[in-house]
């Protein structure tokens, strides 16, 4: 009599299994740059083209690398948590500014200037209208340092501490919760190991 | 009528050489096969079940056109799926690579045709060890 009751056993086990993983992300994939040293660069400041920021520039220091760009519309949804924790005055933000998808043709062959300037335009647009959280912003035409970086969707957010070492990564708009729960105690870690 | 033939004759052969890029890019015939078998060994992340070979999604153009860039510089299969891998995670190669973590995967369709035949042999066994002449069971016994 037992027996009828295995495929009842077979169906909870099942249930068990959907269950647990109705609850799972199964769009974050993991960073295999966590714990590894952040990739390096040197792009164009948004602002100002002819000036170039690099990340040597924030060495020993830790920081914050938001990837967004004006297509993004889940950057937008992020936009004011990111100005709340630029008001923090934590740590510095760095914008990397990105096109959605290099401004290049196939053969690698970057696009007029005309169109790389009114792309750069329409980032500086959303900054002066929304308010700007970066402390420095980036641009990067061909996502050289976007692709160093993993990144596959905007927005994506690095941590990176004193070492230059990648200490967390959140892929999808911040908010204030994910900032206390994810961001905070390990920017609080590494300072209290490091001094 | 003739246009209409050139225009299915195009059709028919525009897609299987070229995929999504709009022109080869290599002018090489090996560089391009080369091209082309990484481009469907790389995982599309925006669109997960797509490779870059057949995404149309900006992400994928920009790593065919990075898998194009280490193509021209020389770069062997080997660095160039470390280059990615180093990036994106072992999730940018489409087929799993077989590792400790991976095995039950790899494993799995025989582990499944392993259990399927046991289970049958275990069914055919026991059902012909039953008398022919089965009261309980009058359904089987008596066919």
């Amino acid at each position: 009599m037992w027996r009828y009751l295995i495929p009842v056993g077979i169906f909870a086990i099942l249930i068990a299994f959907f269950f647990a993983g109705l609850g799972r992300d199964k769009e974050t994939l993991p960073s295999p740059l966590i714990g590894r040293p952040a990739p390096e660069f040197t792009l164009p400041r948004l602002e100002d083209p002819t000036e170039l920021v690099s990340s040597k520039d924030f060495a020993g220091r830790k920081y914050l690398v938001n990837v967004w760009g004006p297509w993004c519309a889940a950057c937008y949804d992020e936009h004011p948590a990111l100005l709340e924790i630029a008001r923090r005055k934590v740590l510095p933000i760095v914008g990397l500014t990105v096109p959605q998808g290099a401004l290049a043709d196939q053969q690698g062959k970057p696009l007029p200037l005309e169109d790389v300037l009114e792309e750069m335009q329409r980032g500086l647009r959303w900054i002066s209208e929304l308010g700007n959280p970066y402390d420095v912003t980036v641009f990067d035409q061909m996502w050289t340092t976007a692709i160093d970086f993993g990144v596959y969707g905007a927005p994506e957010t690095f941590l990176i501490d004193e070492e230059g070492v990648v200490v967390h990564k959140h892929v999808g708009p911040i908010d204030l919760t994910v900032w206390e729960r994810d961001f905070m105690p390990k920017i609080n870690a590494s300072r209290s190991a490091g001094g | 009528m003739r246009a209409f033939l050139y225009t299915l004759m195009l059709s028919l052969w525009l897609p299987a050489a070229w995929a999504i890029d709009p022109a080869p890019a290599f002018e090489d015939p090996a560089l391009q096969a080369r091209y082309e078998r990484l481009a469907r060994e790389l995982r599309c992340l925006q669109c997960r079940s797509e490779t870059i070979a057949d995404s149309n999604a900006s992400l994928a153009a920009d790593l065919r056109r990075q898998l194009r860039e280490l193509i021209a510089a020389g770069k062997t299969d080997g660095e160039i799926m470390q280059y990615m891998t180093d990036r994106y995670g072992d999730y940018v190669r489409y087929r799993p690579p077989l590792a400790p973590r991976t095995v039950l995967l790899w494993a799995a369709p025989a582990l499944f045709v392993v259990a399927g035949i046991t289970a049958a042999v275990v069914v055919i066994l026991r059902k012909s060890r039953l008398p022919e002449d089965d009261p309980v069971d009058p359904g089987l016994g008596t066919s």
